[in-house]
């Protein structure tokens, strides 16, 4: 119990850092919007690590962490609206279980920016966001897909800690 | 492609090929959406009488049938006038933002605009 309370501190302490780094280090490529979102990097190898309850009570803190601590109220709410549809196709496709952890980062990724994007036509109240729709599913596959390998190349080696018997 | 084939399988090639397929969808309808779209802002003596869609067919008087102008397959032109000089009605059918006919003598101006706001700002971080 102990461990697993400080395993989850720590993703969710690293997820809360890799925010902040985003934060000081912007790769927004100029468009508004736009962002790695390395934080979510901690969503994708939780989910392989976690229980889905757990993964859950993480995505909402971080966003909330993050939300209160370098954004606004407008922003806490598109980043809501972003992680829980991503996490919910996440760990969809994790149950069917065909794809890998890159696969299942891309589809993240692009639900994140699917979801930003339809509570702000909600808030809004306009569907002319649907212009914007094209460029954030790209630029989500990137995203997810860069996301995707450092995950998957974390659970590996993960993976090698734990088989060596410690 | 060997270092990409090593983190996808086939499924994550289909997923990706359907979002590229689903994003080349949606901007292609935007665009020609936005080709087909544009209304027309008639004004008269610097007050604004009304817009009108480029999209269907129709004859507009104006100023009680001084002018008519007249939206047909996405062009607006003025067909007639009862001013002297009918400069308006020569000129040739408007359809693209920012394009206007103007007709002096009665202070009427038609400007064809964008039907969607044009301003995408955002404040999502």
């Amino acid at each position: 119990m102990t461990k697993k309370i400080s395993q989850f501190g720590l993703l969710l302490a690293l997820a809360f850092i890799l925010g902040y780094v985003e934060r000081l280090v912007p790769l927004g490529f100029g468009i508004p919007g736009i962002k790695l979102g390395l934080a979510n990097l901690v969503i994708v190898i939780a989910i392989y690590l976690f229980p889905l309850g757990e993964v859950i009570a993480l995505d909402v803190l971080k966003v909330l962490l993050t939300g209160f601590t370098f954004g606004n109220m407008a922003s806490l709410w598109y980043s809501l609206g972003g992680a829980l549809l991503s996490l919910l196709v996440m760990l969809l496709l994790k149950r069917i279980g065909r794809n890998t952890v890159v696969g299942v980062s891309i589809a993240g990724g692009v639900f994140h920016n699917l979801g930003q994007l339809m509570v702000a036509a909600v808030m809004v109240s306009t569907r002319q966001v649907i212009y914007y729709l094209p460029v954030l599913l790209i630029a989500g596959l990137v995203t997810g897909f860069v996301l995707g390998v450092v995950a998957w190349s974390v659970l590996g080696r993960l993976k090698q800690i734990r088989g060596s018997g410690r | 492609m060997k270092t990409i084939k090593r983190y996808l399988n086939r499924y994550d090639v289909i997923l990706i090929l359907v979002i590229v397929l689903v994003a080349g969808g949606i901007f292609a309808g935007t665009v020609f959406a936005a080709k087909a779209g544009g209304q027309v802002r008639i004004q008269v003596e610097g007050k604004e009488t009304g817009t009108y869609s480029l999209k269907t067919d129709q004859e507009v008087q104006i100023l009680g049938g001084k002018n008519t102008l007249r939206i047909k397959d996405g062009q607006a032109k003025m067909i007639t006038a009862t001013c002297p000089d009918h400069l308006c009605v020569n000129h040739k059918p408007i359809s693209k933002n920012g394009e206007s006919i103007i007709c002096l003598p009665h202070k009427v101006v038609v400007t064809v605009e964008s039907d969607q706001l044009s301003e995408l700002d955002s404040t999502t971080n």
